[in-house]
Parts: C-alpha cells; structure tokens; sequence
C-alpha cells in the first residue's frame, strides 16, 4: 500500500485522542483513584485506602446483584440464540415470501428505546390493570391475575422475557448474514447427495456458522452483564430479585451518593466482565483452530 | 427444524398429489409460526396505542381491543405535568449534534489511519481496537466528578463531545476508506494542488457517504436511547431528552396509566416512521457492523 508520510496522519487523529483521554482515559483512571476514597458529592474525597473493596467482597447485596444478572442473562440468552437461529434458517428458505417484512418485524423491538420498552412492560405486566394479565384470564390460562412483579423469580423471567423479545430478531439478523455467506455450492452438493434439510442444517449449517455463533454469544456476555434500563423501571416492586449489577451500581452511586464505594462496585463489575471475555475469548480461539469454518467477514 | 425437513423435495413436477398436500402443510405451518412470532413483536405496541386512547377506569377494569376517544384527555394531563415535547426537542438537539461530531471525527481518524504512514500507527489504531472492550461503566463515576470540576454538569457538553472519540466509527469507516478512497484518485488530486483537508472535504467525504450513512443511522438510534448519561449528567428536568421523561412519568402517574400510554406512544411512534422507511438500510447495517469484527 502506497500510505502518504506526512503529519497529517498524526493531525487527523488528534482530535480522536485528546477527546479520547480527557472524557474516558482519564475518567477510567480517576474512577480507580476514587474507589479508594469516600466521597459523598458535596465534601472532598477522603482517601480511605482499601476500605471500600474489602466492604464490597464483604457485601451480600453485591453477590447477589451478580447471581440477579447471571440468572436474567442465562433465561433471556439461550431461548434468544435459539429462536434467532431457528428463525433464520426459516427465512433462509427459498419459499418464503414476505422476507423482508418478517425480518423487519421480528427486528424492530431491538431499536426502542430500553426505556420505553421498560415502561411499556411494567404497564403491561401490572397485576391489576395490566393487559398481559387480562389476555390471560380472557383466554382462560389463569382464574386470577398474576402478581409478576412480587414474586422473585418471576420478576426475573418478566425482566429475562423483554430483554429476549427485544434482542433475538438482532441475533437473527447477525445468523443471516452468516447464513448468505455459505456458498450456495455447498447446500447444491448436499442436495445431490440426498441430503434432507434437517441433515444440511446440521452437518453443514450449524458448523460453518460456529464462528457467527460464538460471536453472538460472546457479545451478548458483554450485553448481558450490562442489563439496565429495563429491571430498572420494571423491576422486582417488593425485592431486589432484578437489582443486577448495573442497576447496583447506578443506586449505589447516584442514589445513595456512595461515589467512592460506587467506583469500587464499577472496577467489581469490571473484573467479572473481563474475566468473561478472556473466557470466551480463548474458547472462540480454541475452537477456530480445531474447527475450520467459514471466515467472518 | 422438523416442519422446515419436509420442504426439501426440489422439483414439484415430481410430487404425487399427497405429497404436494404434505408439502403445503408443512409450509402452511412453516408460515403460522413466522406471523406468530411477529405477532409477538407487534402486539405490545399495539396494545400500547389502543391503551393510550383509554380512559384510567377502561384501561383498568377491561381487556381492550379497539381504540376509544380519550387519547387528548390523557395527552393534556401528561403535558400538563411532565413537557414531553421539550424533551423531544432537547433529543434532536443533543442526538443531531452528536450525530454530526462522531461522523465527521470518525472519518476524519479513520482517514488519517488509512492514508498517513506515521510512526506507531498500527499500535494506536489496536488500541483502538481494545478500548472497545472496556466496558463503559468503569468510567462514568471519575466522569461524573470530572464534568462537575468542568462546571460541564447540566450542559449538554457531557453527552456531545465524547462522541468525538468513537471507537466503533473510526474502525467501521477506516475498513471502508480503505476499500472506497483508492491510494491513486488521492494522488492525483494532490497533483493538481489540493491540500490535505480539502481532500479530506471534497473527494473523501462524498467517497464514504454510503458507509457515513449507515454507521449515522446507529449513531444516531444508540445516542436518542441513551439514558444513563443523561440521567447523571442534567439535574434539570426541563434539559432531559426524551427516555429520561419517559422515566420520569413512571414516578409522577403512578398509576394515571392514560398518561404514561401516551407518553410511551409518542417516544415510539417516530422511531417506528423512521424503521418504516430506513428498515433495509438498518438491517443491512447491523449484519455489515456485526460479521466484519
């Protein structure tokens, strides 16, 4: 490649750096300062040395924020992978008609704002005057309504059931890409050789699509330890059954005004996110050497 | 997968009578499951907008089905208390001028990435590429203490400016201003005596307006449903943009149901004009972000 020397280059990305270490550089490591002080907003920090950490390991709200979330993410991700790859396969179907508007559909969900959507449950799922209840007692599948939101772990599933609804048809949009990226040579060969469709879904699709897969499952870790907006607006009204790690943090900090036990809290959710993606990381890239599938991209 | 394993049979000249019947059933089946799920999708926001034309004592004693007459009542008593157009407004304002900053600061690192030969560029653009693996969070408290020591706090400087350095646009536009802006249309320009920026304005630009376009879309829709920013960084609550009021009528109609129906359908009826015109350009851009990584 013939690249122009010039200091253009270091010109042109120098607004990208200094916005880059004054609004998240310095932030990042400022926080990490702040997790050794107390402060509460209004006095200076005081530094306090390790204080809040041994208070965070020492905090059962903590763990059971991370159990709150790994359970939330564990009931919303895997019906979600699997409607998305099962509805993918579908569309890749040379019959259907109408394509297009069902993967609109099915995608549309995902870019409302979590907000919105959170509000929108917790009008709908409300024991009383909710129409999720009414469609049921109307339908006859329960005498009474149901109190979603008071029961632990219901609440859950409500919370797990939005974040599923809301993000498969992204996950189906990813599947197809990787589905059009399998040559149609290869679904030709199987089909001379007799093959059905449920044996070419699962000889040649679903190992050619491992990477695509992986992929998915990798970034919704990352978006799933991050889940918010939703259990905050809809979450559990009697317990903390929806309080995830997020959700502790934001209140820890910016209810509760605990800025120096809030950052530690912030490093806290910061390791288990890490350590998540080096996991995941390493079983991907494990897998690519064993498994030669399709390149991405 | 069991109803998709029948449809396999290539050629329906083939086909008995009791076969093609088989076949038609199975896509009959194939096709209930497609309108079931988008069903799914569609009824909450359908349910949304009937409840939003309900009385309270309608929305809830009844299970409704059609739309009733009371959606001005409920839209008077929600702009009464909470403004929701200036939230609309203050949305625009906010997402436009972020939109426009990360775009033209993401092409423009993105050029200097693609274009330059310069010392260590390959290790500042990787560490680029790892910062998208730091997870947000770690920095919003030093962030929050940073704005305040800035006086930056209850501006919309906090919101805007960070969108300069956006990790995912420098690396989305930099694949593409190496496949779209070729080494030789830039050398000739030089050589008929045009500076670098206006290089950059003139051919680069226009040259990544396709990809422009697509990543703006997402710059767009991730900052109009940003909250957690906005929530930290405004106090007051005429400067929130529209997520941060919608979550505000949770705590202000307890239980005026009619108000926070309305307030809900007027923050997702434009995101649904929006998706009704640009859905083949957001789909198609969310499979390009995703499988280029």
């Amino acid at each position: 490649m013939n690249r122009k020397k010039s200091r253009f280059g270091y010109l042109f990305i120098a607004p990208y750096f200094v916005i880059f270490i004054i609004f998240s550089l310095y932030p990042i490591l400022y926080s990490f300062y702040m997790s050794f002080t107390h402060w509460d907003g209004f006095s200076d920090p005081v530094f306090t040395g390790l204080e809040n950490y041994v208070r965070l390991v020492h905090n059962p709200y903590f763990y059971q924020s991370i159990a709150n979330t790994f359970i939330i993410w564990i009931i919303s991700i895997v019906p979600e992978l699997i409607i998305a790859l099962v509805l993918a396969l579908i569309l890749n179907e040379k019959f259907i008609r109408g394509r297009h508007l069902f993967r609109a559909v099915f995608y549309f969900p995902n870019i409302v704002t979590p907000i919105t959507i959170g509000v929108l449950a917790s009008l709908m799922f409300d024991w009383q005057t909710g129409s999720f209840n009414k469609l049921l007692v109307a339908l006859h599948l329960i005498d009474q309504p149901v109190n979603w939101f008071s029961h632990p772990f219901l609440a859950q599933v409500i919370v797990a059931s939005i974040m599923c609804w809301q993000w498969f048809g992204f996950n189906m949009l990813i599947y197809t890409a990787g589905l059009q990226s399998i040559p149609d040579t290869l679904y030709e060969a199987a089909e001379i050789d007799g093959a059905n469709k449920f044996q070419v879904a699962v000889r040649i699709v679903l190992p050619l699509l491992k990477p695509v897969i992986l992929f998915t499952v990798i970034t919704s870790i990352i978006g799933g330890m991050q889940i918010f907006e939703v259990p905050l607006v809809a979450g559990n009204s009697s317990g903390n059954s929806t309080q995830t790690m997020m959700v502790y943090l934001y209140e820890t900090a910016f209810k509760r005004f605990q800025y120096g036990y809030g950052s530690a809290v912030s490093y806290g959710i910061f390791v288990i996110i890490l350590v998540l993606s080096l996991f995941s990381l390493k079983v991907s890239s494990d897998r690519k050497k064993t498994q030669p599938g399709i390149k991405e991209g | 997968m069991k109803p998709v394993s029948r449809l396999q049979t290539p050629n329906i000249y083939e086909l008995n009578r009791a076969e093609r019947m088989k076949r038609l059933v199975w896509r009959g089946i194939v096709y209930l499951i497609l309108i079931f799920v988008g069903l799914i999708c569609l009824l909450p926001f359908y349910s949304m907008i009937i409840s939003s034309t309900h009385s309270n004592t309608d929305i809830s004693t009844e299970f409704l089905l059609l739309p009733g007459d009371q959606f001005i009542e409920n839209y008077k008593r929600l702009i009464g208390t909470v403004n929701i157009w200036r939230g609309f407004l203050n949305s625009i304002i906010i997402t436009v001028s972020s939109t426009v900053l990360t775009l033209y600061f993401s092409a423009l690192t993105a050029f200097g990435f693609s274009k330059y030969k310069f010392k260590y560029s390959n290790l500042l653009f990787g560490f680029i590429l790892a910062t998208m693996m730091i997870p947000g969070e770690i920095s919003i408290i030093g962030f929050f203490r940073l704005m305040g020591n800035f006086n930056m706090l209850n501006t919309y400087w906090p919101l805007i400016l960070p969108g300069i350095a956006n990790a995912f646009g420098t690396f989305f536009l930099k694949q593409n201003c190496d496949s779209a802006v070729s080494d030789e249309i830039l050398e000739s320009a030089r050589m008929d005596g045009c500076g670098e920026w206006k290089a950059f304005h003139r051919l680069v630009l226009p040259l990544m307006t396709p990809a422009l376009a697509t990543f703006g879309i997402f710059a767009f829709i991730a900052q109009w449903n940003s909250f957690l920013m906005p929530v930290i960084t405004l106090f007051d609550n005429n400067l929130q943009p529209l997520p941060v009021m919608i979550a505000m009528t949770r705590g202000k109609f307890g239980t005026d149901y009619g108000a926070q129906y309305v307030g809900i359908v007027i923050s997702v009826v434009p995101i649904m004009i929006l998706f009704a015109f640009l859905s083949r350009k957001i789909m198609s851009g969310v499979s390009a972000g995703a499988l280029k990584e």
